[in-house]
């Protein structure tokens, strides 16, 4: 008998992956352990991706899936809603203070805070990263000063600093058009608050490549620093990205809704958004209804959740310290296909 | 020897020396913040209709007719002898602010740490020596709920159940009208916990802490899952180490072993994270107070904000900046008495 072990299998051993050359080479080798992943990282990162895609969803097809509009109040026959009604079979969770669907609310606000936090994110990864790389590069008094600034700012109570800016930031984007003003304000007002955390982390990575061997040959050779930063450099610190990214989106998200919740995020005119939701639903928890506040808060909790194991996950594959491979079944066939066995009887 | 007694003071004058260009840079981003903010401070503590002259007046008092470099001058002039400015929409001072809402900031985030450490540290060494078992899913589950639900959230939930459906705990505010105004006469240090000690008022005190479970609670979660992490990691580690075996070989009780020997070494790095918590601390206490109507800085400032008081802001976020730089500080200092290893680095 031979136990599945055993047996002696043809299938080639996955030997080094080829990774193609190209303009996405170090990203995509980057993002290869993701691909070989296993066991239990892989199905955090699948429970997270789960989590974050029913959002997604709600995002995308928010007029089909949500039954109203957020900003419905009346029904087909022009009755006003009733204010803070339980859930019912017209409204599934229920009426707000404000007279509209709270399921619709939850739909449409998962749209805002999606919208709002790829923008924070994508604006201070641009920034972040390129200040980080070169930043870390060519060091010297620059390199001091900013790292002084983005300390002082990562120090700073992270809140307080996004109202500080959006209260700045107050009605600046109209020309944008009523319905994103305010998302791209809130946007902006997360932005300064997580591009000190993609300049610290990507500086400190550079300094430590920077000192390569192959950095170094690569600038004996007579490589523009252009060149040095952009092929070798780059492609060896953005590993880091994929998690800060994901990490402070879920980050982010909480700090929309804690803007919301002061009255300093999207104005509920322009777009449902949670944090506001909670604010308007706090008035009522102390008289009981549940139903305007625990689902807003939910939808929060699932989201951020779906995007830290996202995150977490990916950095416990693509972090090489905290790394530690499966090992590959290894088939100890010799070079006369026998296999060597105890268990004969 | 001599070495290492020679390093400590050199350690600290440096890291003194280093918090002044920390508090110059955040003080000057303050500066610059509160001067593009939009809208005139003045037109707006007067309201729209108030006369030109009255307005040019004002201006003039509040030193907003000169030059920027002027008034950049003078708020580096006024913090050095701790006048941070007089308010434009009311009569107060910053300084009689931060006595007074500071004190009960300060109560509300003493409870939170409290808390936050009970519950942290007990949880994270449980978890720690019972690694990879139910318990231990069960509270790495719950330190990542603790952080992805947002902190308002979770205070309508207690308000939802222990104040609108057990009646157990007051929804709001730091005291009774009538504790509050006695407390008030009592004024000692502005801590109503302290000063209902102080005056022997038993049943004021004890109005008080009952005030106080529900926000300090809802505070104290938001900063435990950092701890319940960080001892989990380290009690894993300690454990590992050959003088715990040691300590087991000896015959001393496993719970010893675990209390004396493991959590205690544990420690450390929990006292460098405090100083880390004070950020986020001042952040939560912000949401926090408006959830509970607890009249806190935090809430002051959100008032401020809305009434354009650009004086009183530009204040209390200065007095927030001075709070984090020296904390931050102070845990420094702390660590490197404690720790030998940091002062090397």
């Amino acid at each position: 008998m031979t136990s599945e072990f055993m047996t002696p299998t043809a299938a080639p051993v996955p030997a080094q992956r080829q990774v193609g050359r190209g303009r996405f080479a170090g990203l995509r080798r980057a993002l290869a352990p993701v691909a070989e992943a296993r066991g239990l990282p892989k199905w955090v990162l699948y429970v997270g991706c789960a989590l974050v895609l029913v959002f997604v969803v709600f995002a995308i097809f928010a007029p089909w899936i949500s039954p109203y509009s957020f900003t419905q109040y009346l029904d087909g026959h022009g009755h006003r809603f009733p204010k803070s009604a339980p859930p019912n079979v017209h409204h599934w969770f229920g009426t707000n203070i404000m007279d509209t669907d709270v399921f619709s609310h939850i739909v449409y606000g998962s749209r805002t805070a999606l919208e709002v936090v790829a923008i924070a994110v994508v604006i201070s990864m641009l920034l972040g990263v390129p200040l980080g790389l070169f930043s870390g590069y060519y060091g010297g008094p620059l390199d001091r000063g900013l790292v002084l600034v983005m300390d002082a700012m990562f120090a700073f109570p992270s809140l307080l600093l996004a109202i500080l800016i959006a209260f700045l930031l107050r009605g600046k984007f109209g020309f944008l058009g009523a319905s994103f003003s305010g998302i791209m304000s809130a946007a902006i007002s997360i932005t300064v608050v997580y591009i000190p955390q993609y300049f610290r982390v990507i500086r400190n990575s550079v300094i430590s490549v920077r000192e390569e061997p192959y950095v170094e040959a690569a600038r004996i050779l007579g490589a523009k620093p252009r060149t040095v930063i952009g092929r070798y450099v780059f492609g060896n610190v953005v590993q880091n990205v994929p998690v800060i990214a994901t990490l402070n989106a879920a980050d982010a998200l909480l700090t929309l809704a804690g803007l919301g919740f002061l009255g300093y995020g999207v104005q509920p005119t322009e777009a449902a958004e949670w944090g506001y939701d909670l604010q308007r639903a706090l008035g009522e928890a102390a008289g009981g209804i549940w139903w305007t506040s625990v689902y807003p808060g939910l939808a929060i909790v699932l989201l951020v959740t779906g995007l830290t194991l996202v995150g977490e996950s990916l950095n416990d594959l693509l972090n090489p310290v905290l790394r530690h491979r499966q090992l590959l079944p290894v088939n100890i066939v010799d070079d006369e296909g026998e296999v060597p066995r105890d268990d004969d009887a | 020897m001599a070495r290492s007694s020679g390093s400590l003071p050199r350690y600290l004058v440096t890291r003194l020396l280093l918090v002044i260009p920390m508090v110059w840079i955040l003080l000057t981003v303050v500066f610059i913040l509160m001067r593009v903010a939009p809208g005139d401070p003045v037109q707006a503590s007067l309201g729209g209709r108030a006369p030109q002259a009255v307005i040019e007046k004002q201006r003039h008092e509040l030193g907003f007719d000169k030059s920027i470099v002027a008034q950049y001058g003078d708020y580096f002039n006024g913090i050095f002898h701790g006048d941070f400015g007089t308010s434009t929409s009311s009569n107060r001072t910053v300084t009689d602010v931060v006595a007074h809402e500071g004190a009960a900031t300060l109560e509300l985030a003493v409870a939170a740490m409290i808390f936050a450490l009970v519950l942290g540290l007990g949880i994270g060494v449980l978890i720690g020596r019972y690694r990879d078992t139910p318990l231990d899913v069960f509270g790495r589950l719950f330190g990542v709920l603790t952080y992805a639900a947002p902190v308002f959230w979770i205070g309508i939930l207690f308000q939802l159940l222990f104040v609108a459906k057990l009646h157990w705990l007051p929804s709001s505010g730091q005291a009774d009208t009538l504790v509050n105004i006695h407390l008030q006469g009592e004024a000692h240090t502005n801590i109503y916990l302290v000063d209902a000690v102080i005056s022997g008022d038993w049943g004021g005190l004890r109005n008080v802490l009952v005030h106080l479970i529900l926000p300090g609670l809802t505070l104290g979660l938001l900063v435990c899952g950092v701890f319940i992490r960080l001892v989990r990691v380290n009690v894993i580690q300690t454990l590992k180490h050959d003088y715990i075996e040691a300590a087991r070989a000896r015959g001393i009780p496993e719970h010893r072993v675990v209390l004396r020997h493991a959590f205690r070494n544990a420690l450390v790095p929990v006292v460098t994270v405090i100083g880390l918590q004070a950020a986020l601390l001042l952040s939560g206490a912000v949401l926090t107070e408006t959830t509970f109507n607890w009249p806190g800085i935090g809430q002051a400032l959100i008032r401020y904000l809305n009434n354009r008081d650009y004086v009183m802001v530009q204040g209390i976020v200065t007095v927030f900046a001075l709070i984090v730089v020296s904390v931050s500080l102070v845990i420094d200092v702390v660590t490197a008495l404690i720790d030998p290893r940091v002062r090397y680095s």
